[in-house]
């Protein structure tokens, strides 16, 4: 009992000082991250958070920060949870972060209406609200280099390709098998327009959270329709869940696109059937970039990483490390704008507006092919880019197309479209008072 | 009237255009069944022994299986890890006897159900701190289970057995009998069966309560072993697994809390069922209705018979 | 010595049997209000909005479950299910009256709220024990599978989940980006406060009385003429509002927003872990629970660097998670087996010893 009293004192006295939370230090830049190495959607998170690690890291042990200033690195872990995302944020809010990353769409939507007000930066890179690709409605939100509804119209284009024209898509049947949550939810207005423009018809095949490792009614169903095609937007467990139970269903492999999630893994568990699966990808694999080998000689090697050896330049790690690259490349545009060493939240906003990636600024980067380039601008968030189709082989993921374009005219009238919706629901949305600065 | 025929009579004349998805479909609703009512098992076993409802045997059965695969990673061939790990469960057993019920032995059986949701997250928060968070693959080769698919074509289309359900199946029937013989001919099982009927009396002829227990959480943990190999295998090992066994309940409310053929029929009704009802009825109103399905048909049959299919019935005294 | 009831006489019976007895118990109780409005100016935004807000929202909910496990011993898991549906109709009443104080809807909430958690309750006539937690398991996923299949509760928004737009209370912003921690944090209180006194009032009273006796035998509070029917679905109705209740709360003034998942299967498991460990059957129990359950994960993941970061361990993230986790599992059989009835118990006890110091008895 007395130790319950003693301990219930300590924490309370840790509770009301513990809010006095130590400040980043003068010369150094904050940068939470906020990662999930339990739950339910680790299988994909840790490679991520490993990856966006690393890299920052990195510039630290090579280069001693960015602009010489040391970059403090702090992992927050959500567990995919919306509670435990918002407690992280609240909890790193006041260590002046620059920018925030939630890995969570579930996260990123409370986030969203608080950015502007806290005054810090959310990147939810190629997730979250597609809409906050709308610079101007949205100044303090940042998706690139590309949005679900982009990736929607790439898979269909690319299934049009297949079949050798847009026009011959009539009459087929496309599934779609997608996390029962905002996140899969997304693109089905976009491929519903699509499908009755095209006149292919749509398959819903919804996967709750709780069964994504028990998926056989979903493809009890894709035997009974016969889709031709089938379209995934899974994350976490559902990836590796879905494919095993494609292949064990007899779907044939090479007919399964999905969105850009899945990793090595996933794919590993469908064991050799597998072979034929496709996904989007707007990067490289492997360890080959000059960047990756530095990270793998200053922080795997030095032990700095909780990653193991065989797993850096997987896709998901390599994922991680183009999320760290924009927000690195974004610290950089804020010291040359602001002339500042100690970049704040709403500098590195600046900074993430003007981002530029050249092919040059890539080679000096040391991630010469790594991505194609991309420039933001103070009213595209996004940037659109495209995205090619790798395929598995069985061991290997192998790049199979150029990168596809997507269907700008059809995206950009939805964006449009749900950034003023979404302006309109909450009343008092404010305009946008920040000031558009010339890309460096 | 369009949605009576939409309910009433559309499903079925599906069912009779496409036999063979019929059958498929009662397959797929058998295996997930069998696989149900091995997760139950273990909470009759339980539940018979020491009248405690164990919310922890969904947990025990991830636990059991990454401990399997722990230890085949660490380079100990597959059948001795298995025993390995039926020594980890049988540890377990001991320390939840001597920590959790040794101290909660008169409270009521609330507090013992309480006490079991303890242990789920104790055991989660132990698990992913050994195992680490992400999913694991079963190592199905190593432990000589069958892969493969056998495609027959019944009633006008293919139907596909998995080998590795097939599989399941045998090995929880033979799980299931030889319970069955373990409880009636020997003699811890007639030791099982008079604890299970009162403590009291049994404690008055000498039967150990202590040793029993320990036997009988043993016993649930090789039951969720086996589960959690056949569960793993069919897709792989993670955390979210032990919200699958939330659905053992539904399983125990149509078998009976206390019967074991009452776990294997409440098991095949409730995954025949969801699986019928998921794939015929589903479409109707947007699919997705296999995660309550379970519930609300054990809930309807709960309005009818409230103490189970096999249950005992309930007589309240005042 | 400052706890005694020595000198305090009582000439009236209400005097004699009300909630707080003794005038230092009053004192304390004022005190504690007082100082819960005072932290509101003088504590920090992270102590408001990460642990404030959100353990007074637990708070509200652990009572809710307190009414219906507790009080009434109707052993519910349905608990998140009914905080989405008082959170859903909080905002298709919000979007459909943008005019009508925000306040006003939130505590309207809770009544569709307790409409659900009555017909939900219907089976508790026939079903008894565990069976009643799969009646409500059914609930739950029946209802969290509504909440995303039903596109009309989100007014068919694009993202599926629910916002905050902003919304005023005599002309400060309090639902929105905008709306600070500290009128947040000022509404929250006065909320549960009021409620809670509701609830004690309640919990007291003869409907109250009612159901303890059903908990306790059901069949013999039949025959002493109280109407099983009613009672039980009270309880459900009761229950449920205040747990419709702090799940608006928990979407509009804390979150800012939310999907779906918020209301799984894990929270109602988070709300009736408070309420194991904070005591069945008491209201202070719900606060204490929700304080342990909720406020300790988060002071472990302050102290735990702390201590051991000068010995150069550093402790990841995620360990401290699965820490949390054990922590919480830890507590629980602790809790059960020193004291069954939870920390309520033990403050009572306390209390009486207190009453009594420095003679044992």
């Amino acid at each position: 009992m007395s130790f319950r009293r003693v301990s219930l004192g300590i924490a309370a006295a840790l509770l009301l000082g513990g809010t006095a939370l130590p400040a980043a230090a003068q010369d150094s830049i904050y940068v939470p991250l906020f990662t999930y190495r339990t739950g339910p959607f680790a299988g994909s998170g840790t490679f991520i958070a490993d990856g966006m690690h690393d890299y920052l890291e990195m510039l630290n042990q090579r280069d001693g920060g960015i602009g010489g200033v040391k970059l403090v690195i702090e992992e927050c872990e959500t567990g995919y949870d919306t509670k435990k995302g918002v407690e992280c944020y609240e909890a790193v809010k006041g260590k002046k972060p620059v920018i925030v990353n939630p890995w969570s769409t579930g996260i990123t939507l409370p986030l969203i209406p608080r950015a502007a007000v806290d005054k810090i930066p959310i990147l939810s890179m190629a997730y979250g609200l597609s809409a906050s690709a709308r610079g101007d409605i949205f100044p303090w939100v940042f998706n690139p280099p590309t949005t679900y509804w982009d990736g929607m119209s790439m898979i269909i284009k690319y299934i049009g390709e297949k079949e050798g024209g847009l026009d011959k898509l009539k009459g087929k049947k496309i599934g779609f098998l997608h996390l029962d949550a905002s996140f899969g939810k997304e693109p089905i207005p976009l491929l519903e327009e699509l499908s009755k423009e095209l006149g292919f018809e749509v398959k819903l095949y919804p996967v709750a959270a709780q069964d994504m490792q028990n998926q056989s009614s979903q493809w009890l169903s894709v035997r009974r329709d016969r889709p031709d095609y089938m379209i995934m937007w899974g994350w976490g467990s559902m990836n590796g869940g879905a494919i095993k139970e494609a292949v064990r269903s007899g779907y044939p492999m090479d007919k399964f696109l999905s969105v850009w999630w899945p990793g090595e893994d996933d794919a590993r568990s469908g064991g050799a059937g597998a072979k034929g699966f496709k996904m989007l990808n707007w990067h490289g694999v492997g360890t080959s970039y000059p960047a990756l080998q530095d990270i793998v000689k200053n922080v795997v090697d030095k032990g700095l990483s909780k990653a193991s050896k065989d797993k850096v330049g997987e896709l998901l790690y390599n994922r991680g490390v183009y999320n760290s690259l924009l927000i690195a490349e974004a610290i950089a545009n804020a010291q040359k704008l602001t002339g500042k060493k100690a970049v704040t939240g709403e500098d590195v906003r600046r900074g993430m507006e003007t981002i530029k990636l050249d092919p040059a600024r890539l080679k000096a980067l040391g991630l010469e092919g790594f991505t194609d380039p991309i420039a933001l601008s103070c009213t595209d968030h996004n940037g659109h880019r495209p995205a090619f189709m790798q395929e598995w082989d069985g061991t290997k993921w192998v790049k199979i197309s150029d990168p596809i374009e997507p269907m700008s005219d059809r995206v950009k009238a939805q964006l449009e479209a749900a950034a003023k919706d979404y302006a309109e629901k909450n009343a008092g949305w404010p305009k946008r008072t920040e000031a558009c600065d010339k890309a460096s | 009237m369009d949605i009576l025929y939409k309910v009433l009579v559309e499903p079925f004349v599906f069912m009779g255009e496409a036999p063979d998805l019929l059958v498929q479909t009662l397959w797929e609703g058998l295996v997930s069944g069998v696989l149900y009512a091995l997760i139950a098992l273990g909470f009759v076993l339980i539940f018979k022994a020491s009248g405690v409802f164990n919310f922890a045997q969904g947990i025990m059965v991830v636990f059991a299986a990454l401990t399997l695969i722990g230890f085949y990673e660490l380079g100990v061939p597959a059948l001795l890890a298995l025993l390995l790990t039926a020594g980890v469960m049988l540890l377990l057993a001991m320390a939840v006897e001597r920590v959790v019920l040794r101290p909660l032995v008169n409270q009521p059986d609330i507090i013992l159900f309480m006490a079991t949701f303890g242990l789920t997250y104790l055991l989660i928060g132990l698990g992913e701190l050994i195992f680490g968070g992400s999913p694991k693959e079963m190592i199905t080769d190593a432990l000589y289970l069958p892969q493969g698919v056998t495609e027959l074509t019944i009633l006008g289309g293919p139907v596909r057995f998995q080998h590795l359900d097939i599989a399941a199946a045998i090995i929880a029937s033979l799980i299931i009998a030889g319970l069955a013989v373990f409880f009636s001919k020997t003699r811890i099982g007639r030791a099982l069966r008079a604890v299970a009927d009162s403590h009291k009396a049994a404690l008055s002829v000498g039967i150990s309560l202590n040793q029993i227990w320990v036997i009988v959480w043993f016993a649930a943990g090789i039951v969720a072993l086996v589960a959690g190999i056949m569960w793993g295998a069919r897709s792989g090992v993670s955390f979210s697994l032990q919200i699958i066994a939330l659905k053992a309940l539904p399983v125990l409310i149509l078998g009976g809390f206390t019967s074991i053929p009452g776990a294997i029929i409440g098991g095949l009704v409730v995954g025949i069922g969801e699986k019928v009802g998921e794939f015929y009825w589903g479409p109707l109103v947007g699919g997705g209705i296999d995660t309550w399905l379970a519930y609300v048909i054990a809930l309807l049959f709960l309005l009818y018979r409230p103490q189970g299919m096999f249950g005992e019935r309930i007589i309240e005294r005042i | 010595m400052l706890y005694r009831e020595a000198g305090q006489f009582k000439t009236t019976y209400s005097s004699d049997m009300a909630v707080f007895r003794l005038r230092e118990d009053r004192i304390g109780v004022a005190v504690i209000v007082v100082a819960a409005y005072a932290l509101a100016f003088v504590g920090s935004d992270f102590l408001l909005q990460a642990v404030l807000i959100p353990f007074l929202v637990f708070s509200l909910a652990a009572i809710g479950l307190n009414i219906l496990t507790g009080y009434a011993g109707q052993l519910s898991l349905g608990t998140g299910a009914f905080m989405g549906v008082g959170a859903y109709a909080c905002y298709k009443l919000m979007t459909a009256f943008p005019d009508v104080n925000v306040i006003v809807w939130i505590l309207v909430s809770g009544f569709f709220s307790a409409a659900v958690g009555a017909l939900f309750g219907l089976p508790s006539l026939r079903i008894k024990g565990f069976y009643l937690a799969v009646a409500t398991l059914a609930a739950q996923f029946f209802l969290q599978w509504c909440f995303i299949r039903v596109p009309w509760l989100v007014n068919y928004n694009v993202s599926g989940a629910l916002d905050a737009p902003l919304r005023t209370l005599f002309g400060i912003p309090v639902v929105g980006a905008t709306a600070t921690s500290q009128t947040r944090y000022l509404v929250v209180l006065t909320l549960v406060i009021v409620l809670t006194w509701l609830a004690s009032n309640l919990v007291r009273g003869r409907i109250g009385r009612m159901w303890i006796a059903v908990r306790d035998m059901d069949l013999a509070a039949e025959l002493m003429g109280i109407r099983l029917l009613q009672t039980k679905l009270l309880a459900f109705a009761v229950s449920s509002y205040y747990c419709g209740v702090a799940g608006a709360l928990m979407v509009f003034l804390w979150y800012g927003g939310a999907e779906y998942d918020v209301f799984n299967i894990n929270q109602s498991f988070f709300i009736l872990f408070m309420v194991i460990i904070g005591g069945l059957g008491s209201l202070i129990g719900s606060f204490v629970g929700a304080a342990l359950i909720f406020i300790m994960p988060i002071v472990l993941g302050i102290v735990l660097p702390a201590i051991l970061s000068p010995f150069g361990l550093s402790v990841g993230a995620e360990t401290i998670e699965h820490l949390r986790f054990m922590i919480v599992g830890a507590l629980i059989i602790f809790f059960l087996i020193v004291e069954p009835h939870g920390l309520a118990r033990l403050w009572q006890i306390g209390k009486q010893k207190l009453l009594v110091w420095p003679f044992p008895y």
